[in-house]
This record gives C-alpha cells, structure tokens and sequence, in this order.
C-alpha cells in the first residue's frame, strides 16, 4: 500500500512506541515553555492539586508529536526502499478535544498509539484531509492523553 | 504579592501581553526535539514544500503562547493546571523574525461544582504578529483556586 490521501482508512491504527518522562526532562521543558510551580519541583507541586510534579501537557502532545513524525518517517522510509513515490508532506490546520485525562509524573512511560477517524477532501484539489484520534497510556494502563488532529494529507496525482 | 485566584478574571475581560521573538534558531531548536519535519528545520528545503519557507512548528506556537501566559498572569496566580485544549487553530504561519503578542479573552468563570475549593475559568487565546494578524487561536479552561476568606478559611 502506499501512502497517498486515497491510501488512507478509517479505523487504520498504529502504535507509535513509548516514551518514558524523566524528571529532568519534565522540568526542563517546563524551564523553557510552561514554568509553572507543579511542573518545576516537587516541593512546589505539595501546595497544588497534583501534590507532586507532573509533566506539562504540552510536553505530553509535543512527546506524542515527535512519536508520530517519526512513525511517518518510518513508512515513508519502507516504501521509499521499494521505490514507490512519496507523497508531499502537509500541514496542519489545527486539532480539537486535546484532553490530559490523568498527570503524567516523573518516571512514567507512556505508550502512544493513532487510529484515522475521518477523510475529507477540501478546496484545494491536490489535498485531502486527514483526521486521526491520538492517544497515550501509561504504565498501568491509564490513559492519560488524547486529541484529535488534522493534517493535510497530498492526493495520488491523476 | 497578592496571588491572582478564580475571582480575578471577570468574565468579558480582554487584555493583551507578551513580545516574543521568534528565531530560526528557536524554530530549529524546538522542531530538532519535537517535530523534526523538513518546513520546521531547514529554509531551502521548507521552500519546496507546502509551507513555502521555513515555519515554526504549531506545537512550538502553542507552547510560546503558554510561555507568555506563565510569565504574564499564571505564575503569578493560583492556577492548577487545565483539563485539556478544546479547540486550536493553526491558521497563519510563523516565521523567523516575526514578533508574537497573546490576546486573551475570558470568555465564562464558574465555580467547580464537584470541587468548591475551585473555579473554572474559560479563555479564548489568539496569538498575535508584528502586523496584527491572528496566527493561531486557541480555547481552553484553566483551573484556579478559589480566594480564600479573610478569616482565612477556604471556599
């Protein structure tokens, strides 16, 4: 199969792999992007709701974001080697229902995985539009992360 | 200094902040960890693709938005977190060279029906250029504490 719009299916899934968040990295990206006291130290995080230091959630879909680059690159890089034509690499337009369902804490490994939801085409005849529902669980089972996001998707030419 | 708690942000309130530079540096450093796509990494190579040029990774928008956010209201606040993003457009490019400011309104504030020692406060976000065109736009509630009494007592 290759990997233009017409290619894509829905209910198509895939994991992307885990990622585990070390505390050095939670609060470096937290130094960087998202200071806030839960995020930087432990001793902060007591007085808030969380009662110890959880990752940002933006740390958690940007995590999620490189897993699904990576993906893509993976396939891109199999059909590539059976010299099947790639498609362009589109944009996105934004995404909707992004939901931290439970902290993400210092240690834990998450697992993400992907699952197109809907295809649409748009104005622009060359692009379709993909729409996949993106998750993460953690090491008990817990899903703690989910959105719905759009990309772009070029169309197999005529 | 007084913290800011859920009573502090009147709902209809639009206020203005921020002024970020944004570098291909910067448009590299976050895409090289986060996003590693040709129009976020590399001026010659993003201009053969749909971006047209090299653009900031919509993740590296989002998290400059909260960056400002942070230093201009939240870390001066009683904020504990956000349940999630309801909606986020990415709806112009941002490129090496453009400054970015936040437009913030608050658009709902609502005691938390399931925990009284806390509010909910919806916000609209629109992240703003040097030219004053909506980059990206954003909708989302944050959690704050509510204040406490003068006896000290909680909600």
């Amino acid at each position: 199969m290759s990997l233009f719009y017409e290619d894509q299916k829905i209910g198509a899934a895939a994991a992307l792999g885990a990622h585990t968040f070390s505390r050095e990295s939670i609060i470096a990206f937290a130094l960087l992007y998202d200071p806030q006291p839960f995020h930087l130290s432990e001793e902060a995080a007591k007085a808030s709701i969380y009662g110890a230091l959880i990752a940002s959630g933006w740390h958690t879909a940007s995590v999620c974001m490189r897993l699904l680059i990576d993906w893509r690159d993976r396939s891109r890089a199999e059909r590539a080697a059976l010299g099947e034509p790639l498609p362009q690499l589109g944009v996105s337009p934004g995404f909707r229902d992004m939901r931290w369902l439970a902290p993400v804490r210092a240690g834990d490994t998450i697992a993400y995985s992907t699952r197109v939801e809907s295809l649409r085409e748009t104005k622009r005849p060359q692009w379709g539009l993909v729409s996949s529902r993106n998750i993460g669980v953690n090491q008990h089972g817990a899903e703690v992360f989910a959105f719905t996001s759009a990309v772009f998707w070029e169309r197999r030419p005529a | 200094m007084d913290l800011l708690y859920f009573e502090d942000f009147p709902p209809g309130e639009v206020v203005e902040y921020g002024d970020m530079e944004v570098s291909a540096v910067r448009i590299r450093a976050f895409a090289e960890q986060f996003d590693p796509q040709p129009f976020h990494l590399d001026e010659s190579l993003a201009r053969e693709t749909m971006a047209g040029g090299l653009i900031a990774s919509g993740w590296h928008s989002a998290a400059m938005l909260m960056r400002m956010s942070c230093d201009h209201f939240l870390t001066r606040s009683a904020a504990q977190g956000s349940p999630g993003i309801d909606e986020l457009n990415w709806l112009r490019p941002v490129r090496p060279g453009d400054r970015l400011r936040v437009r913030r309104t608050t658009v709902n504030a609502r005691p938390s029906a399931s925990r009284p020692a806390l509010g909910i406060v919806d916000f609209s976000f629109e992240l703003v250029n040097q030219k004053g065109e909506v980059t990206m736009t954003q909708k989302n509630v944050i959690l704050f504490k509510r204040r406490p009494a003068a006896d000290g007592s909680a909600p």
